[in-house]
């Protein structure tokens, strides 16, 4: 390790909450600590592609230390305190695997935004730059650089001493996987990073089936987009191009957590997502199996959503009127049911009005890449409609 | 250097020349004319003149302070009538000659039957920084 040149910063990364341990037990405050684990790594972005250390762990706690100092001595100079704390570091302890695990649970405390959550788990944590979160997220470096500060003001305000909140830990995580990819920064490689950290800390089942539900929605990453960035749905993916060793991780990881007993709705989306994975051919879904795992999820965890995906698996076990049945459980307005609606229609062979639903659903969507594959949707059954009238 | 705003219109701009709604062209058409886009963006930014742009969704209120305490009013959705804009560009060119060309490339975009669309554009230029010179 000493001799790798860390070019990706992937070994810098998973340095960040050990060093930020060894701060706070060498007694720095949280938020100190946090900007001075910031600064060492700016400097070691730079550095470390031409002069790798040869201990890599030591020059970031060494220059994390440093700047720790020169901080906390700014900030007394300020407030006309003396310095407290003392420029030689003691003997640091080794940070056990509670402290990393108590760090997750403060990032993602309930009393913050999930935005604000989202932020500081990824810097604090997960060891990225302000700017890196920044380019991310689409917003400018100095919106990211306050967010994490009023995060960080927030929870130095918390008291500590309750019990950390799993579930928060798991959502933030589920939505940095989710936001997916742009910039440099792999978001969703950094969530499946991360949770792995957090399964090696928790021995939750929920954990596991979540790290099992984004090894197996990222093992067909490649196969869900065109190189011109449009959208490939589950049934139209090139199978052959996901990932088997994600797929069998994944897999191993859920069977083991069901066998536990303890369900919850991270491991019954993991099934599914499972379920999906098991199949070669899109002929070949157990939709009737997965049917079942959305009436568990729903049982768990009852939501337009769920009902809304259903309705789709509905759909493919019964038939499309039954899939039109359930999705009458879907509330008018909610978004993607008309693209929903429009396919069912579509596959009970009334094309007029999956016509006008599928262009409904072009102008109702949330993103471009859907609106784009909605109104390609419109074109296709338009122009069957016009042949149909020519024929 | 100049910076420019373009704006595309769902409603509310002059017809366009081959004005045919999307869900009505082929599917061929209709990824001919995401391709073009595509390239278009790229072309600038290759050329240093891309800034931003964004679509927007057609969804949208009014919104007013009702004064201090009370929640803010609000209005919508939009009427049918009114002008609605679908998404913006900003550009930094040399001339507003430049940003009149290349506002004309973009109303070219292919549409129905792969002939241009020739939609009307809204370009607008922005207030800029006061010079630092000034006699």
């Amino acid at each position: 390790m000493s001799d790798t040149a860390d070019v990706d910063g992937s070994l810098l990364r998973a340095l960040a909450p050990e060093v930020l341990n060894v701060l706070v037990r060498r007694g720095a405050d949280f938020a100190t600590a946090e900007d001075a684990l910031q600064e060492a790594i700016v400097k070691a972005l730079k550095a470390w592609p031409d002069d790798p250390p040869r201990d890599p762990k030591g020059w970031l706690i060494t220059v994390a230390w440093h700047a720790f100092v020169d901080l906390a001595r700014s900030e007394s100079a300020r407030r006309g305190r003396e310095l407290r704390v003392d420029a030689q570091p003691r003997a640091g302890e080794v940070p056990s695997v509670d402290d990393t695990l108590r760090l997750y649970f403060l990032c993602a405390h309930p009393a913050l935004s999930p935005a604000s959550a989202v932020a500081l788990t990824l810097r604090a944590v997960g060891g990225l730059t302000t700017a890196q979160i920044a380019q991310a997220y689409l917003v400018p470096e100095a919106t990211m650089a306050q967010r994490i500060s009023r995060a960080k003001r927030t929870v130095s305000a918390l008291d500590l001493d309750q019990p950390g909140d799993l579930a928060t830990v798991m959502h933030v995580l589920y939505l940095v996987f989710n936001e997916g990819y742009s910039g440099d920064v792999d978001l969703a490689a950094e969530a499946i990073r991360l949770t792995r950290q957090l399964a090696t800390m928790s021995d939750d089942p929920e954990v596991a089936g979540l790290l099992a539900l984004m090894l197996l929605h990222h093992a067909r990453r490649s196969a869900r987009t065109r190189p011109d960035g449009t959208l490939v749905t589950l049934a139209e993916q090139d199978r052959r191009r996901w990932d088997e060793t994600l797929i069998s991780e994944g897999v191993v990881l859920l069977q083991a957590a069901l066998a536990r007993d303890r369900l919850g709705p991270y491991q019954a989306q993991a099934a599914i997502a499972a379920l999906h994975a098991d199949a070669r051919r899109v002929e070949e879904t157990d939709w009737v199996q997965i049917v079942g795992w959305y009436d568990e999820l729903l049982r768990l965890t009852d939501s337009p959503v769920v009902r809304l995906n259903r309705a789709v698996a509905v759909g493919e076990a019964d038939g499309a009127p039954s899939g039109l049945a359930a999705l009458a459980e879907v509330p008018a307005d909610f978004p993607r049911r008309s693209a929903v609606a429009a396919h069912l229609h579509e596959r009970n062979g009334d094309l007029r009005t999956a016509a006008r639903l599928y262009a409904e659903a072009a102008r109702d969507s949330p993103s471009e890449q859907e609106r784009a594959r909605q109104t390609r949707q419109a074109a296709r059954v338009n122009q069957l409609l016009r042949e149909e009238t020519i024929g | 250097m100049a910076k420019y705003l373009l704006l595309k219109h769902y409603r509310g701009a002059p017809n366009a020349v081959n004005d045919v709604p999307m869900d009505q062209w082929t599917p061929d058409e209709v990824d001919a004319h995401i391709q073009f886009m595509n390239d278009f963006a790229a072309r600038l930014e290759g050329t240093g003149e891309y800034v931003d742009g964004q679509a927007l969704s057609p969804e949208g209120m009014w919104v007013r302070s009702d004064g201090s305490g009370k929640p803010p009013v609000t209005d919508g959705p939009f009427a049918e009538t009114k002008d609605l804009i679908a998404g913006w560009m900003v550009i930094d060119v040399d001339s507003k000659e430049r940003a009149i060309e290349l506002a004309g490339q973009l109303s070219s975009a292919p549409g129905a039957g792969g002939e241009p669309i020739h939609e009307w554009l809204e370009v607008r230029p922005f207030l800029e920084y006061a010079p630092t010179v000034t006699e």
